[in-house]
């Protein structure tokens, strides 16, 4: 399948990764060749497999209800490229 | 003008409209917060109002290398809450990934359940005016809460508090079954009612533990299709969902009888202007891109896990209410109210424990219940005891005090939450029904008012009530009533 | 002095045990090795200073009664390290230091280890020859213009050019047994589970496994031995008894069943490939192993299952670089949408641009059903092809690789022909097996080949043995003229 350069700038929207003209050209390419080899996937037939969820069989482990981790604001906020004593702080929201 | 309502006695919530009646179709998707200590995800507190991001760990500001895993607890209360809605629990069920990309939302994706959920199919059934009617639940899954994004402090900067980030939620929707405003208003209610007998979610709409995505659609009355629906995200309390509903369903109506169509699209109350708005942020990312959290497993539940959590559901309200009438002869009015909270339906059966069952539901419903909602009181902050109502409520009963003097009394107790038989002795307020004793009073009050005498005599027998009134009066109120008429009779 | 980088870890333990060398004359010696190897690029972030505080510490008071006595170790930049910054190879984590330690790095250093740096690698671990790293590309020790493999080059290159004893690396297709392969060293990918993810940085969460890189296979069970252990903090971590390899390990493989897969006989390979997987058979059968014909049917289904599975993971994975709470954020942007396209745009180099939308688009609504959920069904083919041939073997001998390393730029604009790479390594992580790759002879150009060996789930012990009683009989020396050190 030809991945053109609409679906590229769509997908590039979702991902939140902004591309300049030329980068949407290579990667028009670069998808489709790769979007061709994938599709070899085609030739199997697969209507009664089970998907796989989980490589592991066991079921899923849970933990205690306990507070045994937070107040650790300093570390929390501690690597925020902009950020006051409180809170992170980032270019407003529009809605 | 579209938007008056037509047949509204009939309970039957319909738009009039240039062309035709509109029925509204309303389904709901509740959030309810899991009471957990800790997170879904990792091991932060979940207190309400702490100092911003200080219950955040590196798992829920999504840190590279961290990794997420289930608090027990909430797996318990999604399940015990399921069984109360006598839904399907699911012995399999997944963690997806939500993506979508957000300043609150760390990892770029919310844990939540899609395909899998761990409820299946339930219902719940509301007490309406009309009688009862039967709500389906769609399904009930877990799903972690988002932090808060604060638009006001700086015009130019967001700021992002990440306390709430990861707390568990449960999302209940609902199956578009809710036809009114005040149908909506009796599901949220009895939701949450539900889960407070659980104990599942405290169901605080003010500090935002119940809210709702509300999806709004209308059709022509006697349509079975539903009509294009809009989601109204995030209302936090029932009064902005019935107007955001009223509101929605009229918009909807007017575009549909202009010929216009609905758009399927998210939108936003505006508490304020008290109108619903688009929300375009969300529409250019609504491609969620589900697919199972691949950091965790599969959840498998074990019969012998669901049963034991069966084994502990306590009694709920639909059972209790039943009990309530069988038991103690109260009418369905009164039971629906005294099992609508757990707190009240606790409260009554303890004040009936050793009293009358009627007097005791009518001094709840009636007294007590004036009295929180003037104070603004929950049951469980009741300026007057279940004990100390249960010893006024004998105190009538055995006719120590009359009905009014109980009314007196009970605004006594309210200051300190006094014993009621202690202060019948401090201020004598027992009822005087010694006939000698009011024979006295009588003629003390005959006496007094020779010239009303005179007038009764005569013929103004409408003055027998004054008289009445002066001996209460000159009681204190304590005058048995029914003896002062007698006596009074007499002497006249 | 710098002989003593030549030796192996394992040598340099109970040279260390018997009280014969000091854990500074080590550490100095590997730290000298280093400083003359920069021009390979294996480091990004060195920790000589606090290597030399942690040896001086050692020797004061010496704990003998741990694995790892003493011992330098320079790992992965994919392991976070408390205190030590820690990149995953990109921009996007340039001046990101952790304050926490991985899972995995936190065991070795309980068992005595140290850190000494961190190693370069591809970008996120997304790539085959680490010419993807932000950092620069790594060089083979064994030629100066040819590439060391990925996504751990880094690690492979250090181990072999004797930067450190032994490393670490992670595999999600392949990243630690291809570098090993094209450098002649030992590298092992566990059971999925065997091995905390917690802490690394995550590439693809469902196929990711940190594992050893070494010497020789000794080592390889000492490392093994040393990382591994239940971690509540994973979910995905299983729950077992800590096995002793080093002290299991046995060359004793009589009546081992061996199976040989025809499917892994792709065109072109290079003849010698073939030459030595034929002299690995012999190898296996003179030791009393037995050699079955065994069939992978979907192996040729892997890659392309694989280019599906682990970058719609690694988009979702990556999309907490945001530049919100850590790491990289442009200057450009009026509001919050644009300030996180121009941060992955600038932060994120070009190949983990192209996965990140390779798997945003196949998790995208309208293709889930025709990629992702496909590949999710084609994965569990894969995994019952192996399911089934274990039930007649104890483990499969495959090459490593389908060539030995490329040269530098060789395939850098052929995405497709870089990840066919990986063709031989891919499915072990689909089925979430171990396997080892061990160096196994030379190709014309003088360049190592591996042979790869997958097991059962959780057989690691037999694969170490298999591979341990195979190096005995290959004999592979490395010849390292040291270019790099002028
Ligand atoms: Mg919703
Ligand atoms: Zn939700």
């Amino acid at each position: 399948m030809s991945i053109d350069k609409d679906k590229i700038i769509h997908t590039s929207k979702l991902a939140r990764i902004s591309l300049e003209e030329k980068k949407v050209d290579s990667l028009s390419k670069d998808l489709s060749n790769i979007f061709n080899f994938i599709e070899k996937l085609n030739k199997i037939k697969t209507d009664d497999v089970k998907p796989l969820t989980s490589i592991l069989d066991h079921s899923l482990r849970a933990r205690d209800d306990q507070v045994t981790d937070g107040s650790i604001r300093e570390k929390v906020l501690g690597n925020a490229p902009n950020k006051n004593e409180e809170f992170f702080i980032v270019p407003k929201v529009i809605e | 003008m579209v938007g008056e309502l037509v047949d509204k006695d009939n309970s039957k919530y319909l738009i009039k409209g240039k062309q035709s009646n509109w029925e509204v179709v309303i389904g709901l998707e509740v959030h309810a917060q899991v009471s957990s200590n800790s997170k879904l995800f990792s091991g932060s507190a979940t207190k309400f109002g702490a100092e911003p991001n200080t219950q955040v760990s590196l798992v829920d500001s999504a840190f590279p290398g961290m990794l997420p895993v289930i608090n027990q607890y909430c797996i318990e209360q999604a399940v015990k809450t399921g069984l109360g809605f006598n839904a399907k629990i699911n012995s399999y069920s997944v963690f997806d990934r939500k993506n979508y990309f957000y300043a609150d939302l760390p990892q770029g994706y919310q844990i939540s359940q899609y395909k899998n959920p761990i409820v299946g199919e339930g219902e719940i059934i509301l007490d309406l005016p009309s009688g009862t009617k039967k709500i389906g639940i769609e399904r009930l899954h877990l799903e972690q809460d988002a932090g808060k994004s604060i638009h006001d402090i700086d015009p130019s900067n967001t700021f992002v508090d990440l306390n709430r980030s990861g707390i568990a939620l449960m999302e209940i929707v609902s199956k578009p079954d809710l036809r009114s405003p005040d149908e909506v208003n009796a599901y949220i209610k009895k939701l949450r009612s539900i889960m407070r007998y659980l104990g599942t979610c405290d169901g605080n709409m003010q500090e935002g533990s119940l809210r709702a995505d509300v999806n709004v659609s209308v059709r022509k009355e006697g349509d079975t299709t539903l009509g294009t629906r809009c989601e109204i995200k995030n209302v936090n309390s029932i009064k902005f969902m019935q107007m955001a509903i009223d509101y929605e369903a009229k918009r909807q109506v007017e575009l549909l009888e202009s010929g216009k169509s609905i758009d399927q699209e998210t939108r936003l109350f505006d508490t304020k202007k008290n109108e619903t708005r688009s929300m375009r942020s969300k529409e250019d990312a609504h491609d969620y891109r589900y697919f199972p959290d691949p950091d965790l497993l599969p959840l498998k539940l074990s019969e012998d896990f669901i049963n034991k959590i069966k084994k502990n559901i306590p009694e709920l309200p639909d059972e209790k209410k039943k009990r309530f009438i069988e038991k103690f002869n109260l009418t369905p009015y009164e039971a629906t109210i005294l099992v609508s909270d757990i707190e009240t339906s606790k409260y009554f059966e303890e004040v009936v424990k050793d009293s009358d069952v009627k007097l005791a539901a009518n001094w709840i419903i009636g007294e007590l219940f004036a009295l929180l909602n003037e104070k603004n009181l929950e049951i469980t902050q009741s300026p007057i005891s279940a004990r100390n109502l249960s010893k006024l409520i004998n105190l009538i009963k055995d006719g120590t005090i009359s009905g009014k003097i109980a009314k007196t009394l009970f605004e006594l107790m309210l200051d300190g939450d006094k014993d009621p038989e202690i202060l019948v002795e401090e201020k004598g307020l027992q009822q005087k029904s010694d006939p000698k004793e009011l024979e006295n009073l009588i003629d003390g009050v005959i006496k007094d008012n020779p010239d009303k005498v005179a007038e009764y005599k005569s013929g103004k027998v409408k003055l027998f009530g004054f008289f009445v009134g002066q001996v209460m009066k000159v009681s204190n109120g304590t005058a048995n009533p029914q003896l002062v008429n007698e006596i009074l009779k007499k002497k006249l | 002095m710098s002989e003593l980088t030549n030796k192996s870890l394992t040598e340099l333990v109970s040279l260390i045990k018997t009280k014969e060398l000091k854990s500074e004359d080590i550490t100095k010696d590997f730290i000298d090795n280093c400083n003359k190897g920069e021009k390979l690029n294996a480091f990004v972030t060195n920790a000589f200073d606090h290597a030399l505080d942690k040896a001086k510490n050692f020797d004061k008071n010496p704990n003998l009664d741990c694995l790892l006595p003493g011992i330098p170790l320079a790992v992965k930049d994919l392991f976070c390290t408390e205190g030590v910054r820690t990149t995953a190879g990109s921009k996007m984590l340039e001046n990101f230091i952790p304050n926490y330690e991985s899972t995995v790095t936190n065991n070795l250093w309980s068992e005595g280890a140290f850190l000494l740096g961190k190693l370069n690698c591809d970008e996120f671990a997304m790539g085959s020859s680490n010419e993807t790293s932000y950092f620069g590309n790594v060089i083979n020790p064994l030629k100066d213009n040819v590439v060391p493999g990925g996504s751990s080059g880094g690690s492979a290159a250090a181990v072999c050019a004797n930067l450190t004893p032994a490393t670490i690396g992670t595999d999600t297709g392949g990243s630690i047994r291809q570098p090993a392969s094209f450098t002649g060293t030992v590298g092992l990918k566990p059971t999925y589970g065997l091995c905390s993810r917690w802490g690394i940085v995550a590439f693809a969460s469902s196929l990711d496994q940190a594992g050893p890189m070494t010497k020789n296979v000794s080592d390889c069970a000492l490392m093994l031995e040393a990382m591994v252990g239940f971690d509540p903090k994973d979910s995905t971590s299983i729950n077992k008894k800590k096995e002793n390899y080093s002290k299991n390990l046995s060359k004793d493989i009589k009546g081992l069943k061996i199976g040989i897969p025809k499917e892994y006989r792709v065109d072109g390979m290079p003849s010698q490939i073939e030459e030595l997987w034929d002299k690995g058979k012999k190898i296996l059968k003179e030791e009393g192993a037995e050699i079955i014909d065994i069939s992978l049917p979907h192996t040729e289904y892997a890659l392309p299952t694989y280019y599906i599975v682990a970058p719609a993971e690694a988009s979702s994975n990556l999309a907490r670089y945001d530049g919100v709470k850590y790491g990289f954020r442009s200057s450009k942007g009026a509001n919050l949408i644009e300030m996180y396209e121009n941060t992955r745009s600038e932060g994120f180099g070009d190949e983990v641009k192209r996965r990140i939308l390779i798997g945003t688009y196949v998790l995208s609504s309208g293709y889930y059903d025709a990629y992702y959920l496909k590949a999710q069904k084609v994965r569990q083919l894969i995994k019952r092809d192996f399911d089934q041939s274990f039930k007649n073997v104890d483990a499969i001998l495959t090459p490593s690789t389908p060539s030995s390393a490329f040269q530098i730029g060789e395939k850098k604009d052929d995405p497709i022909s870089m990840y066919l790479n990986d063709v031989f390594t891919v499915p072990v992580n689909l089925a979430g097996v171990p396997a080892i790759s061990i160096p196994a002879g030379l190709d014309k150009n003088k360049l190592p080949l591996g042979l790869q060996l997958i097991g059962k789930p959780l057989a690691e012990q037999t694969l170490l043995n298999i591979a341990y009683s195979m190096e005995d009989k290959i004999n592979f020396k490395l010849d390292l003229n040291k270019w790099w050190e002028n």
